[in-house]
């Protein structure tokens, strides 16, 4: 199970990739979410894979007889999800406001904190 | 579930003696930044009170960090459980001189933003939340210097990101809309790239408390993939730390906020980056820290000599001293490459100087904009005759900034050389005090251009053109009360080194010579 994640893994880490090199700001957004959901299957995946047996301990023993799934990657991934999907509501806010407020959503035309064509400090003193 | 029910010995799974109470201090900071920015978001609207909540908080802070530096300066490095399990499952938090350290002088940067911004923030700017984020920036950034996991670092370092975003787009101008989309792109990615590598990092050994990870790579047996996580964590934490050539976010974006928030930034975000490298390639995975050396060398000579040099090429006074962040980053870089404990104490004292120095430049920075109207290099002039104090003050902080006697920049600075000097790498050596020499002609331009000289370019020698009025808003102790804090220790460090000396060379131990901070961890079985 684990070498199809690992594909799967890698191809969202290349589209991901991909968009994020974009000039389209909403392209680089959604690389941007693509990434964090790479990561998270990530995760998932190094927790190794093993859905048969649900992480719950008999009442009668005090840790389980069998190799059970892992609870951890779970946990890890949850809390990732909501730290991401804050980030990226955050991020479509603020990309919304740099397009009304700029009138560009190409990065490249993105100069107003750094003009180009900026002069050399002075010389002589 | 009653104990009777199970018989169940739980000294197998938890601390049973209590907490010591001085040991609830390793969680203080984090309580109180979380309290203290609940209490300034309930009171968003009063702005009048918001200020006072801020500053009440940050000195409790300053208290908490200060107790728990003098707790671990005499008991050694602390650590706390969650829930008392014992580790590797609970969540700890491993405090060693070097985190308690960092968060000390953190929590008195803080302070002195929160007085500062009693004149620089306006009304909207506190209702739109500069105090909440103030803090809770304050928790992030104290969380990651106090914590003992590497997953909970990442929640850390996201607490100190969603802060610093929101303190970026105070004012809603649009150039920082502009410098904030780069910020929180690059930002994100960045952490994206530590979550990847700590995801890696716990397939391969299966834990996720840092002293265990240590312990678990020492053993040895998976030397290839920890090599790819060692560099990709260099790559994620040189991002944060703005190393050459993942730094271009900074110049884009630093210049573009309030004043003191700026200031805020360049004297802690980057340094947290710093300290992260430290902690990784100190205490988690050293092996890969040796195989990397020339690596992390080239790297910070890049970043020092780039950083420098793109002081000397602005016009605009914000942008000069991001570049001057940047370059300081590579001094530090150059302690983590030399690796020894000497080098190291370099780093750990270099990132003080440098939090202390570059937030009070900012300050400065901001107060003649007040008298001089611009941050153009072009358009100031004459300040000298405006405020010969600010001028006295400016002179001295170019002074730490560039490394020189008497102030705090020489003695790190010392410290590295020495040390390169020692381990026979004269190259490092040889760019630190290039780029002493060259932060000195960037930042004594400055000074002869923004003080020295009449006014404005163009002005003819010997005449003054600058007209004189200081404003309200630079008058008071809010504006130098700050300022002053910060200068005053920049100058005590400098004609008192031993002490900040001994804490750094401590942090430094633990760093080479991990095993105090295992045996916090797991008990004095380790070996």
């Amino acid at each position: 199970m684990e070498p199809a994640f690992a594909i799967l893994i890698g191809l969202f880490f290349s589209v991901a990739v991909y968009l994020l090199m974009s000039r389209q700001l909403v392209r680089v957004l959604l690389g941007v979410a693509i990434f964090g959901n790479a990561v998270n299957l990530l995760i998932f995946t190094s927790g190794r894979l093993l859905r048969e047996v649900p992480p719950v301990i008999p009442a009668a023993l005090q840790v389980p007889d069998v190799t059970i799934a892992n609870p951890l990657p779970q946990a890890l991934i949850l809390t990732a999800i909501v730290i991401s999907f804050s980030f990226f509501a955050f991020l479509l806010v603020l990309a919304y406001r740099a397009y009304q407020e700029l009138g560009t959503d190409n990065v490249v035309e993105m100069r107003v904190a750094e003009p180009t064509g900026e002069t050399a400090p002075p010389q002589g003193y | 579930m009653a104990a009777s029910d199970y018989p169940v010995d739980l000294s197998q799974a938890m601390r049973m003696d209590p907490v010591p109470p001085g040991d609830w201090l390793i969680v203080a900071p984090l309580l109180i930044t979380i309290l203290g920015g609940a209490l300034c978001l309930m009171t968003r609207k009063n702005t009048d009170a918001q200020p006072k909540v801020a500053i009440i908080f940050l000195t409790l802070l300053v208290l908490a960090c200060a107790g728990l530096l003098a707790r671990v300066l005499d008991k050694g490095v602390l650590t706390m459980v969650a829930g008392n399990w014992l580790p590797p499952f609970g969540i700890a938090f491993t405090v060693d001189a070097m985190g308690a350290t960092l968060a000390l002088v953190s929590s008195i940067v803080a302070l002195a933003a929160a007085v500062f911004g009693i004149n620089d923030i306006d009304k909207s700017g506190r209702r739109y939340g500069f105090y909440p984020f103030l803090l809770l920036l304050m928790t992030g950034v104290c969380g990651a210097f106090l914590t003992g996991d590497i997953f909970n670092l990442y929640v850390w370092f996201e607490v100190l990101l969603i802060s610093s975003f929101g303190m970026l787009v105070l004012g809603n101008e649009r150039a920082q809309l502009d410098g904030a989309v780069k910020y929180a792109l690059l930002n994100i990615v960045a952490t994206t790239l530590f979550l990847i590598a700590t995801g890696l990092l716990y397939g391969i050994l299966g834990t996720l408390n840092m002293a265990d990870i240590a312990r678990k790579a020492a053993a040895g047996g998976f030397e290839g993939p920890l090599m790819t996580v060692a560099v990709l964590y260099f790559l994620a934490f040189a991002m944060k730390a703005a190393a050459f050539p993942v730094n271009f976010w900074l110049p884009a974006s630093y210049h573009t906020p309030r004043i003191v928030v700026a200031a805020l930034f360049a004297g802690l975000l980057t340094k947290v980056g710093v300290y992260a490298l430290l902690r990784i390639f100190g205490v988690l995975l050293p092996d890969a820290r040796l195989m990397l050396s020339d690596l992390i060398a080239v790297v910070a000579i890049a970043t020092m000599l780039t950083g420098v040099i793109g002081a000397l090429a602005q016009t605009d006074l914000r942008r000069l001293l991001g570049f001057l962040v940047i370059s300081g980053i590579g001094s530090m870089l150059a302690g983590l490459a030399i690796g020894t404990a000497p080098a190291m104490a370099g780093a750990i004292f270099y990132a003080v100087h440098s939090i202390l120095v570059m937030t009070a430049l900012y300050m400065a920075a901001g107060v003649m904009r007040a008298l001089g109207g611009s941050y153009s290099m072009r358009e100031l002039g004459g300040l000298y005759r405006a405020s010969p104090v600010l001028a006295a003050v400016f002179l001295m902080l170019a002074f730490a900034v560039s490394g020189l006697p008497p102030f705090s920049g020489f003695w790190p600075k010392v410290l590295l050389v020495d040390a390169a000097l020692q381990d026979g790498h004269g190259w490092i050596a040889g760019a630190i005090l290039l780029t002493g020499l060259l932060t000195t002609i960037a930042v004594g331009r400055v000074w002869i251009y923004a003080f020295w000289r009449g006014g404005a370019e163009g002005t003819a020698d010997g005449q003054l053109t600058a007209t004189l009025v200081v404003p309200d808003e630079v008058r008071g102790p809010g504006v130098w009360l700050p300022i002053g804090l910060l200068l005053g220790l920049v100058v005590l460090i400098g004609l008192q080194p031993e002490f900040m000396m001994q804490v750094a060379q401590r942090g430094a131990l633990t760093l080479v010579e991990p095993l105090g901070y295992l045996r916090s961890v797991f008990g004095d079985t380790v070996q």
